[in-house]
């Protein structure tokens, strides 16, 4: 066969199928492969909600997307250029997120009349057969019979036979983009190590897949994406949540203290607990509660007692603990609550993103009272962030909430990992004397207005803590007006005052005064890097700056916003940041909001800004 | 009594706190009581933490000069599950009432039972809300007229120690503000065991509730209406020692020991569950032909703690994989090379 082999910058796949199609897998094969490769990626996998939704339905389609280039990948990709469909409900489920002209993989068996109608297809219609994919580039393979013939002499059941169908699509889809197969190989190896007749059917069919490539009239073209030119360095895959949990255990090796990990089961927050459990010879403990409120509490617990206690949850389980963060802030005791945002209210859309709980977090308990809180970014930045949490309760003897959100804890990247030397250690000092005379104030602050951490055991230091006002300096109880007034006040500045300790705000990319800039925060970062990259290169005077530290804000935060003319906000919820914005500054920062538990496109993003200076053009003109 | 590791008397574990509870409240005999037994526990002062929740019990750790938190309603239970979770080493003392525990903290309750962390609960029952001002509680009588009830309480009440047995609680028993020394010895046994040990305070609000256990801390009616059970000790009581409990299959009735032999009476055995369940139950209201209401150590299990059995898989762990370095978790499995 002659092949015409076309050059890509990036492109974007979808691989969806039945749950039992290891949909998941293929993705995450690709993936590693071509990292290797040395392209950037991002990925995403979609679940669906239900455990186990009746096979072949639209309900029960799971999906992987991923995103490949030769330059930086900042999202797992707005448009599909290819969908690789396993059955029907697969097609009917990702269509109208192809591009125009893009390429469609169908595995015809899945097209048959029962997956048809488990699909809602009407009496008789076959998408594949009836002119509706004009316009995109139709391959159509039989895999299931593929598969089968592949294994004919193998000995295995029909069953067990069907159920390499994925290595087939894998191996096609590295054909079509010119991967070497020796990853998979070696995975298939690892993975069925016990099973020499499951590696021997896995790796034919894999090998099926690429010649049928080779040796297939239908397929034309095969596609080259080159290399993206990434910093040199050592890389592995990672995902937010994993990322999350590395970077609680690193915050505890390099502060010398035991994770404490007090959780509940929830959606999408759980993997983290999952991935901590693992870590048990780093001496961290997990401790899944009886509730929510339990889990917070314990944790408030372990700081008590010396350990670094952590708390994660999702929104409705932040709510829980909300009275409990209010007594960890009054006995100010480190704790870092971790909220991975889905889409509220209520039980709301536990499967789907939203930046809903920034004024949950930053306001959202009883009386006056604050909290730091910072977010990440992207996957690989919640290692960083969630150190940072770490590193500002203990210097700072303060709850500090920690945002991610489901598009990034379960959206992966290339990491390149930090040593453990490169990171920073965190100083812990326990009270081991008494500091005032012949007494022990527990109340007694430093520079950064942050109380001794006197931990049970040590003689001497003896002490009462308390969820009722206490009196400054003793802290003991006290109803005193002034007193109270003071003590209101004093938690505050320990608040701001960690402005002075956290880095200043950057600009993300374009001019220091563009006429437009771009504030976001915490997962919309490649969504937004994105349009703003396109608007640069459209020659427009744009600016990007994205925030991770949300309160106290990086204190050149308001001189930064005042040199640009006009302020966008873009987020994925009804208008948070902005409301905080515009009453911390009184700057005129307009609002783009996204409520659909989905994130933000390219597009969406440019228009609005496009909007803008559309509206301003005479002022911007004049200037 | 002084030894080298007892380096604090009843004296050093008095506060330069003012105690607030109301003058004549029970509280204040068990805060003397547990002040003169914990020097005699061999504890050191420091190792010593009290936690409470939210009521007028829970003001207790402000009084005790050890390690203590005041937390929040009902939470106490949870907040101690976490402190022992990452230390072990300490003597850790819940101070909670019946609203605190069995109705907010309801929850935290029964499943810090169910781990068995090693804590000791006293569990302050007047049967009332004291510190919101006199509504019924989880323990409240059916049919008492309080605050909230102006017609008189609608609500079952729990019976604690049937509770705490159903919740797989190791170690139940009871007490009274009355009676100092009971009360001292039952303090020691919940120290010494083991778990997760509940001792039920019956405990007088003069204020909102008063004569609640009347009957039972009276002496005129004392004797009449309580047994005081100890293992390996047939169930006697009444105002001469002459009545006994014999079980009938698995009913328990009254015999007056005229007629019945010692022998052929209801021997305690703190280790028996199936009786334990039956004794809690002896839970009637009194009148002429009740039950005597049990006091003393229900049931005691010895059963692994939990923090214990989470410090043997770290360990367990650990030898089985070393010692987690820092470097190799961040690499992980697969790596490559951007040249
Ligand atoms: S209200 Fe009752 S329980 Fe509370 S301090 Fe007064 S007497 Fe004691």
């Amino acid at each position: 066969m002659n092949f015409s082999t076309e050059v890509k910058e990036d492109v974007t796949i979808m691989f969806a199928g039945d749950s039992g199609d290891g949909i998941q897998l293929t993705g995450a094969q690709f993936t590693d492969t071509t990292a290797l490769f040395g392209n950037d990626i991002s990925t995403f996998p979609n679940f669906p909600a239900e455990i186990r939704a009746p096979q072949g339905t639209v309900a029960g389609v799971s999906g992987f997307q991923l995103h490949f280039g030769s330059a930086k990948m900042n999202t797992p990709g707005d448009e599909l250029d290819v969908l690789v469909v396993m059955n029907a409900a697969a097609l009917k489920v990702n269509l109208k997120n192809l591009k125009k002209g893009g390429i469609i993989v169908a595995n015809t068996d899945g097209f048959d009349p029962k997956n048809l109608k488990l699909a809602k297809y009407p009496e008789g219609v076959n998408p594949l057969k009836n002119g509706s994919l004009e316009g995109f580039k139709v391959y159509e393979i039989d895999v299931t019979k593929h598969t089968k013939s592949a294994l004919q002499d193998s000995g295995l059941g029909t069953k067990e036979a069907e159920r390499s169908k994925n290595m087939f699509v894998l191996g096609f889809i590295y054909w079509m983009y010119n991967r070497n197969l020796d990853n998979t190989i070696k995975f298939i190896e690892e993975k069925f190590k016990k099973r020499p007749d499951i590696i021997e059917a896995n790796l034919k069919v894999l090998h099926a897949g690429f010649n049928f490539g080779e040796t297939s009239e239908a397929v034309g073209t095969r596609y080259e994406v080159k290399p993206a030119p990434m910093p040199k360095g050592m890389y592995r895959g990672i995902m937010g949540n994993q990322a999350t949990a590395l970077g609680l255990i690193a915050a505890a090796e390099k502060s010398g203290l035991n994770l404490f990990y007090g959780t509940y089961p929830i959606t999408p927050a759980s993997d983290i607990l999952h991935e901590l459990s693992k870590f048990k010879n780093f001496g961290v403990k997990t401790y899944q509660a009886e509730d929510e409120i339990a889990a917070v509490c314990a944790a408030i617990g372990a700081s008590f007692g010396g350990a670094l206690g952590v708390t994660g949850s999702s929104g409705p389980g932040i709510a829980l603990k909300t009275e409990a963060i209010g007594l960890a802030l009054m006995l100010e005791l480190p704790l870092v609550i971790v909220n991975v945002q889905r889409g509220g209210p209520s039980t709301g859309l536990p499967t789907k993103t939203e930046q809903a709980d920034l004024l949950q977090a930053v306001y959202g308990r009883n009386g006056e009272a604050p909290v730091a809180v910072v977010a990440a970014k992207t996957p690989s930045n919640c290692f960083d962030m969630v150190f940072e949490a770490c590193r500002l309760a203990l210097e700072f003897m303060t709850p500090v909430m920690f945002l991610s959100d489901g598009y990034i804890a379960n959206g992966a990247e290339p990491w390149r990992f930090p040593l453990a030397n490169d990171l920073k250690a965190i100083p812990v000092s326990f009270a081991k004397e008494k500091n005032q005379g012949d007494k022990f104030m527990p109340y007694l602050r430093d520079e950064k207005l942050a109380r001794p951490w006197a931990v049970p055991g040590v003689a001497g230091l003896e002490h009462r803590i308390g969820g009722i006002e206490k009196e400054d300096i003793t802290g003991n109880i006290s109803y005193d007006p002034d007193n109270h007034e003071k003590m209101v006040k004093t938690r505050a500045a320990k608040i701001a005052g960690i402005a002075s300790y956290i880095p200043l705000q950057t600009i993300d990319q374009g001019a220091e005064n563009a006429d437009v800039l771009l504030l976001g925060w915490g997962g919309t970062y490649g969504a937004l890097r994105n349009a703003v990259s396109e608007l640069l290169a459209e020659g427009l005077s744009v600016a990007h700056a994205h925030l991770t530290y949300l309160n106290p804000f990086p204190k050149n935060l308001e001189s930064l916003l005042r040199k640009h003319k006009y302020i966008l906000i873009p987020e994925l919820n009804n208008g948070q940041l902005v409301k905080i914005i515009r009453d911390k500054f009184l700057i005129d920062a307009q609002s783009l909001t996204k409520i659909q538990g989905l994130p933000f496109y390219t597009t969406d993003i440019k228009n609005a800004v496009y909007a803008i200076l559309k509206k301003h053009s005479e002022n911007l003109v004049c200037n | 009594m002084s030894t080298d590791i007892n380096n604090f008397t009843a004296k050093d574990l008095i506060t330069d706190q003012e105690v607030r509870w109301c003058p004549g409240c029970g509280d204040y005999s068990i805060l003397k009581q547990v002040q003169t037994v914990l020097p005699e526990l061999g504890l050191k002062r420091e190792d010593i933490v009290f936690i409470s929740g939210i009521g007028c019990s829970s003001r207790f750790p402000y009084y005790m000069e050890t390690y203590g938190m005041h937390s929040i309603h009902g939470r106490a239970t949870a907040i101690a599950s976490g402190l022992k979770s990452v230390r072990n080493d300490l003597s850790v003392w819940i101070i909670t009432g019946d609203g605190d525990s069995l109705s907010i903290g309801g929850n935290h309750f029964i499943h810090l039972l169910r781990r068995n962390f090693n804590v000791n609960i006293l569990l302050f029952n007047n049967e009332i809300y004291g510190l919101t001002k006199g509504q019924y509680s989880p323990t409240t009588q059916t049919g008492q007229v309080t605050k909230s009830s102006p017609y008189g309480a609608l609500d079952h009440a729990f019976n604690p120690a049937a509770l705490c047995l159903g919740a797989d609680a190791s170690f139940v028993a009871r007490s009274m503000d009355r009676d100092p020394l009971h009360l001292r010895q039952m303090l020691k046994r919940t120290h010494e065991h083991q778990g997760a040990a509940v001792l039920e305070i019956y405990q007088n609000c003069n204020v909102f509730n008063d004569g609640a256990f009347e009957v039972f801390t009276e002496k005129t009616t004392k004797k009449g209406n309580t047994l005081f059970v100890t293992h390996g000790e047939p169930l006697i009581f009444g105002e001469s020692n002459n009545k006994g409990i014999v079980l009938e299959g698995t009913t328990p009735r009254v015999v007056d020991l005229e007629n019945t032999s010692t022998n052929d009476l209801w021997i305690h055995d703190e280790q028996d569950r199936n009786k334990a369940n039956i004794l809690v139950r002896m839970f009637d209201n009194p009148s002429d032909d009740s039950l005597p209401r049990p006091f003393g150590v229900f049931y005691s299990e010895n059963r692994p703690c939990y923090e214990d059995l989470m410090i043997e898989q770290v360990e367990e762990v650990t030898n089985k994989f070393g010692k987690g370095n820092l470097d190799a978790l961040l690499r992980g499995k697969s790596v490559y090379e951007i040249k």
